[in-house]
């Protein structure tokens, strides 16, 4: 019964859906940047130098490796960092479980004070380990929570605009993204705050394909207002090495997993 | 002779302070070459810090903290485990002593895939509250975290045995404590304190004897813990067998402070919130010695309950509260015993805390306020602190401690006299 009702509907969908194959969909594109840039293979591993101007001149450095599984392509993942230095961060770990459907959980583990701390996580906005990258640059935007519009297609990128569907809850008006044609990888985005003014850039400066995968080897985001910038260097990337999602637990936090510390 | 020796302890600092300078390449290759030869992490820190009384105290001194401490951290991964050896070389010219002491020197291995087992000197931790602990019973020393020591100091090592097991459906800590240590509890040596037997606050000029609790077997601690997450969700069931951490009881005639036999039963909850963090943690403080009650010179049975929650409240800036209940057992007992003049406690004591932490100019600024008040024995304790990472290797820091209360015998109170200010600079290396 319920079969026989059902398939004119898909009929009528199939037929809707035809015509929107020509162009390709904003939501294909934006979700297959996504998975790009923060869902190549099951899982992967880097370690990652962050150098940190600010607008002083004065630099700091961030070394730290980072593991990630994912639970579901394009879905809820884990992710563990463990940092390297400055030595008075040194051995101090941080787990993450994103979700798509409720605020993520994080938490850090102090081993000076042998503390395993978990983390109000309500802004994502803030800034990662005193660089100017957010949480949510290191582990991807949720992609509902802006409109995105196609601003322009050229012979290189998809250039799309995204607007918050909640203006109050980001520093940010819009955010304009060029994805590569290519691989699809998020090469270069523009911030606007809300009297217009372009404030805040990330560019990707360079780009490798690790085991099949497109991926970015270095990157900056810049603060235009502030001044400083920060540039991330990505090293001993390995992608699908079988991690258990058991690695992701407060056990691990107090030990880190040698996939880690090497 | 103090002066002299005083002197060179304070010049000490500065000379390791000034040697640091021009070490930083030297450290970063002394680094590498341990790690290249001998797979040794070597990481560590020189610091000065001084704290000084805002008051006058007719039982101490006025300086509260004058010291310089390197701290060297060791650890060498084996491939079946993995060696780890902290330990701290401190001058204090507070009381003329240099001292050495070790933190962590333990060997942490896996005896099977669900097992971790860490055997030797460790600090431990657990449980839900910030700052108050219920079902955390393991050592601490308060004296360090009143003077103005980092926050790494209030947690005292154990000499432990720790395994811990990890099903699909609970995990088990366990933890063996051969011989109880105790806390470093406020004896007067360094901070004024509330004596009872003078009916006065004392320092140095009193310094109660101790029971000794050091024989293997019947002086031994344990401690378990039941834990899993449920989605968001963390739950916990505690047990503790062992003895008060700071010398809730008295002998007489011998007029010496002890330890009295503890058991503690608890539970926590921990979940995500109304956007931020909240817990739950309870425990019941079985004190078999007071004998319901009726000894007086034994601290009560009592039960413990706390709430807390945290949210960011604005860009970088985090609020915390907590709200904590100590339920005195046997309260109609208690009073019937208490000798006539020595103030009586409240049945339901009452604290409440507040913490603001707000990071500045690329987090290199830390500002930061932790409050206790309690509205019952009406005395607080207020701990500002401001941390400035002038580089990635140097850290400044000020803060103070703030005591307050209507009586001098109450928890806080007791300690009005000690309210200090503090300065700090560390290298880390």
């Amino acid at each position: 019964m319920r079969t026989k009702n059902l398939f004119p509907l898909l009929l009528l969908a199939a037929l809707l859906a035809g015509p929107a194959m020509a162009a390709p969909d904003i939501d294909d594109i934006i979700s297959q940047a996504n998975n790009v840039a923060y869902y190549s293979g099951d899982d992967g591993r880097a370690d990652v130098a962050m150098t940190i101007l600010d607008n002083q001149g004065r630099t700091r450095e961030r070394l730290f490796t980072i593991l990630r599984k994912d639970i579901e392509e394009g879905g809820d993942q884990l992710y563990f960092v463990y940092f390297k230095r400055p030595s008075d961060v040194r051995k101090t770990t941080f787990l993450v479980h994103k979700y798509m459907e409720r605020d993520d959980d994080r938490w850090m583990y102090l081993p000076g004070l042998d503390l395993v701390k978990r983390i109000a996580a309500s802004d994502q906005r803030t800034s990662f380990m005193g660089s100017h990258f957010f949480h949510e640059d290191l582990s991807g935007r949720h992609l509902d929570a802006d409109h995105h519009e196609l601003l322009e297609e050229n012979d290189t990128f998809y250039v799309i605009k995204n607007i918050p569907k909640e203006p109050a809850s980001v520093e940010f008006a819009s955010y304009t993204v060029w994805i590569d044609k290519k691989n699809f990888l998020p090469m270069k985005a523009e911030y606007l705050d809300k009297s217009g003014a372009l404030y805040r850039t990330m560019e990707v400066l360079e780009v490798a394909t690790v085991a099949g995968y497109p991926t970015v080897l270095k990157s900056r985001i810049s603060d235009l207002e502030a001044g400083g910038s920060t540039v991330t260097r990505f090293s001993n990337i390995k992608y699908n090495l079988g991690l258990d999602e058991n690695l992701f637990s407060e056990r691990y936090l107090r030990r880190p997993p040698r996939e880690a510390r090497q | 002779m103090m002066m002299p020796l005083r002197l060179n302890l304070l010049l000490l600092p500065c000379l390791l302070l000034l040697l640091a300078l021009p070490a930083q390449g030297a450290m970063d290759q002394l680094r590498e070459r341990l790690y290249a030869d001998y797979g040794l992490d070597l990481t560590g820190f020189v610091e000065t810090r001084a704290g000084l009384r805002t008051q006058n105290d007719d039982y101490a001194d006025d300086l509260t903290l004058a010291e310089a401490r390197l701290q060297l951290h060791l650890s060498k991964d084996v491939g079946w485990g993995i060696f780890k050896a902290k330990g701290d070389l401190l001058a204090d010219g507070v009381v003329d002593r240099v001292t050495g002491r070790m933190r962590d020197l333990n060997l942490l291995f896996f005896p099977a895939r669900n097992i971790d087992m860490k055997v030797g000197r460790q600090v431990l931790t657990w449980g839900t509250g910030d700052l108050l602990f219920i079902n955390d019973f393991f050592a601490k020393d308060w004296q360090s975290f009143f003077i103005g020591r980092d926050d790494e100091y209030l947690k005292a090592p154990s000499n432990a045995l720790k395994s811990s097991i990890f099903f699909d459906l609970i995990n088990i800590d366990l933890v063996y404590i051969p011989v109880f240590e105790g806390s470093a509890h406020i004896s007067g040596e360094r901070l004024s304190y509330w004596n009872g037997v003078l009916g006065r606050t004392a320092g140095n000029d009193y310094i109660f004897d101790l029971e000794e609790r050091s024989s293997a077997g019947r002086d031994s601690e344990y401690a378990v813990r039941l834990s899993r997450r449920i989605s968001s969700m963390e739950v916990a069931l505690y047990g503790y067998n062992g003895f008060w951490q700071t010398p809730e009881g008295m002998v007489v005639p011998a007029m010496q402070l002890r330890y009295p036999r503890l058991q503690i039963y608890g539970a926590s909850l921990r979940n995500p919130i109304w956007g931020g963090i909240g817990n739950i943690e309870t425990g019941y403080y079985h004190s078999s010695q007071a004998d319901h009650g009726r000894d007086p010179l034994t601290r009560n049975s009592e039960y413990r309950l706390l709430l807390g929650f945290e949210r960011e409240i604005g860009h970088n800036f985090t609020a915390a509260g907590q709200a904590y209940l100590e339920w005195m057992m046997d309260y109609k007992e208690y009073k019937e015993t208490l000798s006539p003049g020595t103030p009586a406690k409240d049945e339901y004591r009452q604290v409440v805390t507040l913490r603001l932490t707000k990071l500045m100019m690329n987090q290199n600024l830390i500002l930061s306020l932790f409050t206790y008040y309690s509205p019952t024995d009406k005395d607080g304790h207020i701990r500002p602190k401001v941390q400035y990472k002038l580089t990635d290797q140097w850290l400044l820091e000020g803060g103070g401690n703030i005591f307050f209360g209507a009586d001098n015998h109450t928890f806080f109170g007791q300690f009005a006299d000690n309210t200090n200010v503090y300065g700090g600079v560390r290298w880390s290396f």
